[in-house]
């Protein structure tokens, strides 16, 4: 990406219900064109968040800066941002069409350009033969679909998904991702995502920020989160992650059976303070070379899912199982079974250090 | 489940029931097309006492009066009632008291809501005529509105008023645009009953009609008829308001259902 502009500037947002502070002091920077994720669990914060940028909800403190111009009282219908509800909300007693034009009506657009603009979101979306259906006589992509081109049909500034994908199955799930992401290549607006699914956001941000409890952990891009977690719940939040619990010595962490494993390439916690040495379960391998980390332990639990194989090992080190997921590859160049002792072995370059 | 050795007993139960609910009613309609106009004996069928009905001008004027009446509470209470549902849905998380206190007209017997009527009339100096009576409708009007709006708005998804919102519409757009539109069956079902209920209403409008003739409803002049005996007038004239309720009822409840599928 090119040093693009930011669009976007949230600057020490905070929103409180009561006691609870449900957004705490975050500040983003989303820049123009930018697919942008808002990654975090149920509860924290990301809905508050994504809804303060529609302008359902104020922020009790901070600014929310589009443009460069402060948003955060403006009402939702003097934004030039569209949310994409969770729920779609399209309008049951109005036709596909009248759904989509009901946004640019509300602009005062001539007849002649609702009617165009109408028809061009049609066939971007592929449901022009739809046109006057009701909600309620389409399945539940094509609602979907609707309610996408209900919003960029007004060529917002920035366009919010709430969840956008989460009503639909699996394997729709999958190919809407690469269609929404095409698609926000192809109308230039630039998207923000909100979801708890971190697959989703890998798939299909430029960015992710990262949130729990209502403050921003990390946000970087999908390679960054995965590979340089910035603390042990993103580490745990994004992928799979073996933790094993220990000391920091200055070689590296030892750990519960007095084994030290070594880190390359990050400060990690201060000496003698309590921490955890991470490695994610593909990174681990059974062709043990020179400087790796080594670990032995006994196969308690295997699961085949076709492209790797999936191993819980249990090993002095933790004391859950470790779990270790091998290429077919190497599965069948050392065939496995359980109840086996193999041994492991991991690069200090794969290996994260995390204060306890 | 009951077993199905019981089936015919409560099949005769159930005749019973609806004899005990609906004899009278047929009596009083099959009495109304009886020629000889006597309740003993039954001398062939005739639409005359209708025809005698529509020369009869006190009953004429008390069923304009009560057309009036109905039409304007059913307006008034209608139009306040659903605004009033939609206020209360909205900040319903303050409590039940303010609930309580609008669905209370539907409960209070209507004879101490008309004497609390004709008291608070008379302490206001009011002149008392078919507007009291207007007013006093709307009161009890407006709670029956108001609840069948309520239990169309428990399932009402308000993401849609917020997503007009959010396509640029401002409140009062949404409110006709969106929000009325998809209430429309239920209050097009309150006003249905709400006018049912003022057609056949008689305490209150007793109360609160004021002296002399010119505000006389149509259940008071029914109630004045009688007392020199049920003639076969009134039975053409009750069948004609149990008909009027029952095509209102049927409406309502008709676009009560359809609201629940859509």
């Amino acid at each position: 990406m090119t040093a693009a502009q930011t669009l976007l500037s949230i600057r020490s947002a905070v929103k409180r219900f009561g006691a609870v502070t449900a957004v705490d002091r975050v500040s983003l920077d989303i820049r123009e064109n930018e697919f942008f994720a808002l990654l975090g669990a149920s509860g924290s914060g990301k809905t508050t968040l994504l809804r303060m940028l529609a302008g359902f909800e104020t922020p009790d403190a901070g600014q929310i800066l589009l443009d460069g111009r402060d948003i955060a009282r403006v009402p939702p219908n003097k934004r030039p941002v569209n949310l994409m509800f969770q729920s779609y909300a399209l309008f049951p007693h109005l036709t596909v069409r009248g759904n989509i034009a009901y946004g640019l009506e509300m602009e005062k657009r001539s007849k002649a350009e609702i009617d165009r603009r109408v028809e061009e979101i049609l066939e971007t979306i592929q449901l022009a033969p739809f046109a006057t259906r009701k909600p309620d006589q389409l399945s539940g992509g094509q609602r979907q679909r609707v309610a996408l081109a209900r919003a960029l049909v007004k060529r917002p500034r920035l366009l919010l998904l709430d969840e956008p994908l989460g009503a639909l199955d699996k394997k729709l799930r999958g190919t809407m991702q690469l269609e929404l992401k095409r698609l926000q290549h192809e109308v230039g607006i630039t998207f923000i995502l909100v979801t708890h699914d971190q697959e989703e956001a890998l798939v299909m941000a430029d960015r992710i920020a990262i949130l729990k409890d209502g403050a921003l952990l990390q946000c970087d891009t999908p390679h960054r989160v995965y590979e340089h977690p910035a603390d042990r719940f993103a580490a745990d939040f994004i992928g799979e992650m073996n933790f094993f619990p220990g000391e920091m010595t200055a070689e590296g962490l030892r750990g519960l059976s007095g084994q030290v494993i070594k880190a390359d390439g990050n400060g990690g916690p201060r000496p003698a303070s309590k921490a955890l040495a991470a490695v994610r379960p593909e990174r681990l391998h059974l062709d043990v070379r020179a400087g790796d980390n080594r670990l032995e332990g006994r196969v308690v639990a295997m699961a085949y899912h076709g492209l790797d194989l999936q191993l819980h090992v249990r090993t002095a080190l933790s004391p859950e199982p470790l779990l270790v997921r091998i290429t077919a590859d190497a599965a069948e160049r050392q065939p496995i079974k359980e109840g086996d002792d193999i041994l492991l072995g991991w690069s200090p370059q794969d290996t994260r250090l995390f204060p306890a | 489940m009951p077993s199905r050795a019981h089936l015919p007993a409560m099949l005769t139960i159930l005749g019973f029931v609806f004899a005990f609910l609906y004899v009278p009613i047929s009596v009083l309609v099959a009495l109304s097309f009886n020629e000889g106009g006597l309740p003993t004996a039954w001398t062939g069928f005739s639409v005359k006492w209708y025809g005698a009905l529509a020369q009869n001008g006190d009953i004429l004027s008390a069923a304009l009066n009560t057309l009036i009446v109905a039409v304007a509470s059913t307006l008034l209470a209608t139009i306040v009632g659903t605004l009033l549902a939609i206020g209360v849905e909205i900040r319903r998380r303050k409590g039940k008291l303010l609930e309580s206190l609008i669905f209370a007209p539907m409960i209070i017997p209507d004879i101490v809501l008309a004497i609390a009527l004709l008291s608070f009339f008379s302490l206001l100096d009011v002149t008392m005529g078919l507007h009291t009576i207007v007013l006093s409708h709307v009161v009890f009007n407006l709670a029956f509105v108001c609840s069948v709006v309520r239990a169309r708005l428990k399932t009402f998804d308000w993401s849609v008023v917020e997503a007009s919102a959010d396509l640029g519409a401002p409140v009062v757009t949404t409110f006709r645009r969106i929000t009325l539109p998809l209430l429309m069956p239920a209050v097009i079902a309150g006003a249905l009953l709400a006018f049912t209920l003022s057609v056949d209403e008689f305490i209150i409008a007793f109360f609160t009609s004021g002296a002399g003739r010119a505000s006389i409803t149509l259940p008071m002049q029914i109630f004045s008829m009688i007392r020199f005996g049920v003639t076969p007038e009134i039975n053409a004239l009750a069948t004609l308001v149990i008909a009027v309720s029952v095509v209102a009822l049927a409406l309502s409840q008709r676009l009560n259902r359809g609201l629940v599928g859509a």
